[in-house]
């Protein structure tokens, strides 16, 4: 049976030489973490099942950063690599593979233009493409969304791209189901109501999106103990969960994560 | 000892171009079946659809089948296991190698497919290339069939998704994995150093 993957997710900073990781409060606030590639390297020996790096200033000129990043990660990282910010084509996508990326991460460029979904599948396969939604409830019922039962009432859910400064109006569990069938072989699935909160995963949010996705979904946004994790994995069907701060700020290390997920009965690798 | 890994145009070699060189190998990328030639091993990675890959695989088979019957150590790496079987359910009107008498299936439809993620081997019996590994140790899978050899003691390993999946089988200097070794941690290499070692015996 598949394990749970748990996943440290690096939010880059581009800007500076060689990168930096930071992290956001409720996509804004921002605290330095530390160098990406060595972050890297920890959470590897710790136990991560896959690292994320997201550049969160990702520009055309920054993205040689990312690419010197993986370069250096992967020669010493044998895990699953995923990178994504600015990848909006194949070529920027070819980049990424090259640095020794296993799999792109596509938000906005998708949402833009869904189509650069099945240009990037078709050439590396589904597996190598991680569509990202950062959702948000919305609790102004409308006609043709889907609904979904909260404590807080009923909502839908809006996807936002521009890292979370601008909202799209489409709704979030509609496209993920639209973007694997274009392709995309997982789901990033982040909340922006509790990204950087420490209130824990949406519950409703992942458990809607991952019962409407026959591929992996990643619950992502609002953990801050190995409890929430635990929670995630045992109220809904996310293949993996991500978190950022937890890790970052020594709260947690991965390995102690894992042993309380274990002790608690979810099928994790040790 | 020279340990070639065979570009044959399906993506990105540098992870396990990485992980050899972290356990000690020596590894060279080659695109030319002539560069085949003495090396101490060779390693058929792979990625993408079974014909996809034939057809670009083609070109080395003469240079492989003389390895192979000079028993140089060969490890082939997920689509590198399914192509070592006759045919494939991916791609009907192509033939593999045929070096392990069977057939490469699809997973069956009540499973997520492609299985991607950490799943635990089942060992059948003992391999000297998984030496340090233990029943229950976790790799990396991505894969959306697998093969199925008519001699089963071939099977060296199995997974379970939703039926028993063929995670790694040996035939005399041939060993192969549905699971990438360079992307599942310690364990991985620990394979991969076993296979550096083969080559140094």
């Amino acid at each position: 049976m598949l394990a749970r993957r748990i996943i440290p997710c690096l939010d880059c900073d581009m800007g500076v030489p060689g990168g930096r990781v930071v992290k956001g409060i409720e996509f804004q606030q921002i605290r330095y973490a530390g160098v990406p590639w060595e972050l890297a390297g920890q959470y590897y020996e710790d136990g991560a099942d896959e690292i994320v790096f997201l550049d969160i200033t990702a520009s055309h000129e920054r993205r040689e950063t990312m690419t010197s990043v993986i370069k250096k990660t992967s020669r010493s990282v044998f895990v699953p690599l995923a990178v994504g910010g600015g990848i909006n084509g194949v070529e920027p996508a070819r980049e990424v593979f090259n640095a020794g990326a296993d799999k792109i991460t596509l938000n906005t460029s998708a949402l833009k233009r869904p189509e650069l979904i099945s240009e990037i599948s078709d050439r590396y396969g589904n597996q190598a493409v991680v569509l990202a939604i950062d959702a948000k409830r919305r609790y102004t019922l409308e006609e043709g969304r889907h609904i979904v039962q909260t404590e807080q009432g009923p909502c839908w859910f809006e996807c936002s791209f521009y890292g979370g400064r601008q909202f799209t109006g489409i709704d979030a569990i509609a496209w993920a189901s639209r973007a694997v069938s274009l392709g995309a072989g997982e789901i990033l699935l982040t909340s922006m109501d509790r990204d950087g909160t420490y209130d824990g995963f949406d519950i409703p949010l992942t458990n809607a999106v991952a019962k409407r996705v026959n591929v992996p979904v990643i619950a992502s946004g609002g953990c801050a103990s190995p409890d929430h994790m635990l929670e995630v994995f045992k109220k809904t069907d996310a293949s993996a969960a991500l978190a950022a701060s937890i890790f970052h700020f020594g709260e947690w290390s991965i390995r102690n994560v894992k042993t309380y997920l274990k002790e608690r009965g979810v099928n994790v690798r040790i | 000892m020279t340990i070639a890994i065979v570009d044959y145009g399906m993506g990105n070699l540098f992870s396990i171009y990485n992980a050899l060189d972290y356990v000690g190998g020596s590894p060279k990328i080659i695109s030319e079946p002539d560069e085949l030639a003495g090396v101490g091993g060779i390693v058929v990675p792979g990625v993408g659809a079974f014909g996809q890959c034939m057809d670009r695989l083609c070109r080395f088979e003469g240079a492989l089948n003389s390895a192979r019957e000079c028993g140089t150590p060969i490890f082939a790496i997920c689509i590198g296991l399914q192509v070592l079987f006759e045919e494939s359910e991916e791609s009907p009107t192509a033939r593999g190698l045929g070096w392990i008498k069977g057939r490469v299936v699809k997973l069956p439809l009540s499973v997520m497919i492609p299985q991607m993620g950490w799943n635990s081997l089942s060992i059948k019996r003992p391999a000297e290339m998984l030496q340090g590994i233990e029943d229950g140790d976790m790799f990396y899978f991505v894969h959306s069939y697998y093969g199925q050899p008519e001699d089963k003691s071939r099977i060296v390993a199995t997974t379970k998704h939703g039926v028993d999946v063929t995670a790694a089988i040996a035939r005399d200097n041939i060993f192969a994995t549905q699971f990438h070794p360079e992307k599942s941690g310690a364990k991985g290499l620990r394979i991969l150093e076993n296979f550096v070692r083969a080559i140094r015996c």
